[in-house]
């Protein structure tokens, strides 16, 4: 076969594909976007699977695992954060199974690129106790995908694969096989996926049981690697996913490296962990994330007579993303040499809404209507929105997790801070605004949402909407929010003192009001002329 | 044979699509490579650099370390001297002279330009102009992919054989305003 350039999202995608994918479900979220934006891509093309933009992770993740339960093979992908929306259904999944395979991609993001936190998806493998990959190239990407699923029908469970963003935005040429055709139709068992308390008992045991299994099997893997060095007893590696890469970058001219474990699966493969541990004196642990395999290979008590380092203790530092000059440095290998910095000071560059783009009115509007009034709190959510928290805006106070903004409003109203103001996109309204903004209405909340309706999910590159135009209208009013005070807006300059007037007016109605500010995203439109 | 290289900008002008040319040619021309590229929120306006990594054996790391860049290829030359310190001693920048100013404090460019010549070995093209001279001052990155080309490890016609599959299906003015874009940047470079 020949070599195809893809991004790692797109060789899990691609993987997926040839290992018989029958339906595939994402909500968009950097960075794991581009793993649904090939499948759609490809899907389009050939019409052999779905691939669908869901409303939200959770729908997501239980729409695969419907797909999982007729006996087709499945994914679900989203970004660390999104797993926690579909933790409800993912722990339970672990207790139900797997029927077609089912593999999940969680895609980290070390260093928070585009996040709120950098929570370790490795801890969630640990947590449902399945079994979970982590590549660390694009070759592997591919290649775990396509065995994940027989892994998942071998253990009838789902299966995690952990990316990070170094990994999914990063493009090579990947080799690929022939694909194998998709699973025919075949019903879950009742007595499984019924999670009534006598059936999930059992089927706890059962996965409890299954555990020396899964260890075995990531034992046996070939894509972990011992490699142990007999001249030198000092001093060895636990590397983990991108990490190991960076570890081999700053051996590489050695001629003898150090004895390293590359460790790609889990549950930890224990025996080759033990092996190396026993080789070696001091051990250094390389993971790009949280000290996962750290903590655990030190417990509470260290290994007696040796000396495990990493993140925890010595040479890494807690947070952010590992680099190959940190690694570098932290097998106490000189950096090399290099050009000094410039020496003038760098204005940084940090992102900003693009010129003419309607959420830019829309904060205009906003604080104009805010002057001069003081105690005001503008709670607002994740989307390109959430740069209004930059000057020249300086708009919002708060930006949590998908939807936040109209329930920690309507909160802090119920407590008497006035005006409560929430700022939520359209995408986000949809993902998790409408059961706060159904209690809300019930409570008649003194609160005003502004739902920023651009027509699509902007930030990750402008995948499709449900909650948008006439239709998003007719789901506020379904909702329960009292019709007068469902206000639209254009958000335009040469409307800016009609928009003023419209949300001053609506803050000042003490009970529930929603602006829907309406305008396109200025790229989405362009796109379309393109 | 190994090349690595820092391509950097501002988001929205085009530094993936100098990658998407690399990463072709590079597959052309049989060789391994890694790109690792920013999505999602710095795409906005922000600054945004891409590690591109050539060579004939195994690449490990999908980022370059600090000193281990051979090239810094920029389509704004604030954002050029932002990595200077991942070029190696004698490593090469090669950059537009056109700012994007997008933010308050953009420095003098004078100045700017001033401490990328202090480089040891600097090319500096006006890529606005050039870009214009080919007909759209959208090319400006191909323009500078250009001035990188007789640097770079890779064979000329992969280069241009992958700017005609990107453009082709985009008409015929906006294929020749690149191809133009992209011979103007070569002739820049060459005299500079
Ligand atoms: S992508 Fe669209 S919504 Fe996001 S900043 Fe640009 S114009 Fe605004």
């Amino acid at each position: 076969m020949p070599r195809q350039i893809l991004l790692g999202d797109e060789a899990v995608a691609l993987g997926a594909v040839h290992a018989g994918l029958s339906a595939a479900y994402s909500y968009p979220g950097t960075p794991a976007s581009e793993v649904l934006e090939y499948l759609v891509r490809q899907a389009g093309e050939t019409k052999a699977f779905t691939a669908v933009w869901s409303v939200n992770e959770k729908t997501a993740y239980e729409e695969a695992l419907g797909a999982s339960f007729a006996g087709k093979r499945s994914l679900v992908s989203f970004k660390h954060v999104g797993l926690n929306v579909a933790a409800d259904p993912f722990m339970n999944s672990a207790i139900t199974g797997a029927n077609g395979g089912f593999l999940v991609v969680s895609a980290d993001d070390p260093g928070m690129h585009s996040s709120q936190n950098e929570q370790d998806s490795r801890y969630y493998v640990q947590f449902a106790q399945i079994p979970g990959y982590e590549p660390s190239d694009h070759q592997e990407a591919y290649d775990m995908a396509r065995e994940a699923f027989d892994v998942s029908e071998r253990f009838g469970l789902p299966v995690l694969m952990r990316l990070v963003t170094r990994l999914s935005h990063s493009r090579s040429a990947v080799e690929t096989r022939d694909a194998r055709a998709p699973n025919e139709l075949k019903k879950g068992a009742g007595q499984d996926w019924i999670l009534l308390p006598v059936n999930a008992r059992r089927r706890f045991g059962r996965l409890l049981d299954l555990q020396a299994e899964m260890t075995r099997f990531s034992e046996e893997s070939r894509f972990n690697l011992l490699q142990l060095n007999d001249k030198d007893r000092s001093f060895g590696v636990i590397a983990s996913g991108i990490a190991y890469n960076y570890f081999r970058e700053a051996v590489a001219a050695d001629s003898a490296p150090p004895s390293f474990l590359k460790v790609s699966t889990y549950p930890l493969p224990e025996r080759l962990i033990r092996e190396l541990v026993g080789h070696v004196g001091t051990i250094l642990v390389l993971e790009d994330g949280y000290p996962f395999i750290e903590r655990q290979l030190k417990g509470l008590f260290g290994i007696a007579g040796k000396t495990v380092l990493g993140k925890m203790s010595g040479p890494l530092p807690a947070s952010g993303e590992l680099t190959p000059d940190i690694v570098r440095r932290a097998l106490g290998r000189e950096p090399l040499a290099s050009l000094p910095a410039s020496g003038l000071p760098l204005a940084g560059r940090p992102p900003q809404l693009c010129a003419g783009c309607p959420h830019a009115d829309s904060f205009k509007a906003l604080n104009k209507a805010l002057e001069g009034v003081t105690g005001s709190n503008v709670f607002s959510d994740i989307g390109c929105y959430t740069l209004g928290a930059l000057p020249p805006y300086n708009a919002i106070h708060s930006c949590v997790c998908m939807g936040a903004s109209i329930s920690m409003a309507r909160g802090a109203s119920d407590v008497g801070l006035y005006p409560a103001v929430s700022v939520i996109g359209d995408s986000t309204f949809a993902h998790s605004g409408l059961t706060p903004l159904l209690s809300a209405a019930k409570a008649n909340t003194d609160m005003t949402v502004i739902i920023l309706d651009n027509a699509t999910t902007a930030m990750t590159g402008g995948q499709p909407t449900y909650g948008s135009g006439p239709g998003l209208l007719r789901l506020v009013e379904g909702l329960g929010v009292a019709k007068e005070h469902i206000r639209t807006i254009e958000p335009l300059p040469k409307h800016h003192d009609k928009n003023v007037q419209i949300i001053k007016d609506e803050i000042a109605h003490r009970g529930l009001s929603v602006v829907v500010a309406v305008r396109e995203c200025v790229q989405e439109q362009r796109k379309k002329r393109s | 044979m190994k090349q690595d290289i820092i391509l950097a900008g501002v988001g929205g002008q085009g530094i993936l699509s100098i990658a998407y040319v690399i990463d072709h040619a590079a597959l052309a021309d049989g060789l391994f490579f890694k790109q690792a590229e920013v999505h999602g929120m710095a795409q906005r306006g922000g600054a945004v650099q891409s590690h591109m990594r050539l060579s004939d054996g195994t690449i490990w790391s999908d980022l370059i370390p600090k000193g281990g860049a051979d090239m810094v290829l920029s389509v704004e030359p604030l954002e050029a001297l932002r990595y200077l310190d991942y070029l190696r001693p004698d490593g090469i920048v090669v950059t537009s002279s056109t700012p994007f100013r997008n933010i308050p404090d953009y420095p003098e460019v004078d100045k700017v330009l001033e401490a990328i010549r202090k480089a040891p070995r600097s090319v500096i093209v006006d890529s606005e102009n050039l870009a214009k001279e080919a007909g759209t001052v959208k090319a400006q990155n191909i323009v500078l992919l250009g001035a990188a080309s007789s640097f770079l490890i890779l064979k000329e016609a992969s280069l241009v054989g992958t700017i005609e599959a990107l453009f082709r299906g985009r008409g015929t003015p906006v294929l020749e305003a690149n191809l133009k874009a992209f011979a103007l940047g070569q002739k820049a470079a060459l005299g500079s």
